[in-house]
């Protein structure tokens, strides 16, 4: 059983970490898309989830994760960009939980793997919702924006992952 | 060099890198190899062909999108969406399309607008 201190413990960590996401989708939605093409961003808010999956485990990451693109697409975006973000995410958490759980890529390979998978799970959902295969016209640059805003989002993410010792801090 | 598991990690970060980098170049090579000057633009919403327009005469032409309008102009063997009012004019600034394959996609809309070849009336993608 665990206990009610490990439950509010638990809860609190996972809104912490979900209102600093939602922060940060926040900053992010202040800049304007100057690419022509949907979907390219870095994706700050991944920062934190990179940071749960290593330091708390898929549990967390998923929880914050899923919370954060609901809440921000209420916020910030519409019902379809629910759609996108949710398919997206969940995909690249998936990819990027496999790839840590195999343990032959550092922090920043897991981050480009996730950066591009999320891209790719775009793709394939606006194709799917459009019902056009057209939109396959964009993804050599989208795979490109995925590997430049993952290495940025692991990078971040490792100096993070090192520096917070979330656990001692709070535990 | 391989016994220290932190630069085997980062050999293979490189190597998965490369790999993704040469697969978006291959994919755009593909892209351009098929790209010709198209004879129409195919105009769709939600999937279902509304209109085609001939790249050769200049026409204006409205189309109504799920939440809004779009519009769609050819003018001397190009097509541009010349107005929407969708939040974000994605479409508006993807600019003038002429060759095959082509697309200004506009996602709040669901509307596409594809240049396709002269013949075969569709692009291999």
């Amino acid at each position: 059983m665990i206990s009610n201190r490990e439950k509010i413990k638990s809860l609190s960590l996972s809104a912490l970490l979900c209102s600093v996401a939602l922060i940060l989708s926040y900053l992010e939605s202040l800049v304007p898309p100057f690419f022509p093409i949907p979907a390219i961003k870095v994706g700050l808010p991944n920062l934190v989830i990179i940071f749960a999956l290593y330091k708390l485990g898929f549990g967390y990451a998923v929880t914050v994760s899923v919370l954060r693109v609901f809440l921000s697409s209420l916020l910030f975006g519409s019902l379809l960009s629910a759609a996108y973000g949710t398919a997206g995410a969940l995909i690249s958490l998936l990819i990027m939980f496999l790839l840590e759980k195999l343990n032959c890529f550092t922090a920043v390979g897991v981050s480009i793997a996730g950066g591009v998978s999320h891209n790719i799970a775009q793709t394939l959902l606006a194709m799917i919702i459009m019902n056009t295969n057209e939109i396959a016209y964009y993804l050599p640059f989208l795979l490109l924006s995925g590997v430049v805003a993952g290495a940025l989002i692991g990078v971040g993410g490792a100096f993070i992952i090192k520096k917070i010792n979330i656990k001692e801090r709070f535990f | 060099m391989e016994r220290n598991p932190k630069q085997r990690k980062i050999k293979n970060d490189i190597i998965l890198t490369a790999s993704i980098l040469i697969v978006a170049v291959v994919v755009f090579v593909a892209v351009l190899f098929v790209s010709q000057k198209g004879g129409y633009v195919e105009v769709k919403k939600d999937g279902e062909i509304i209109g085609k327009y001939p790249l050769s005469t200049n026409v204006t032409v409205e189309i109504s999108g799920s939440i809004g309008y779009n519009l769609l102009m050819i003018e001397d063997g190009e097509a541009y969406i010349k107005s929407a009012d969708c939040p974000d004019k994605l479409c508006v600034k993807r600019g003038k399309i002429d060759k095959n394959g082509e697309t200004a996609v506009c996602l709040p809309n669901k509307v596409t607008v594809t240049v396709i070849g002269g013949k075969e009336g569709k692009s291999d993608f």
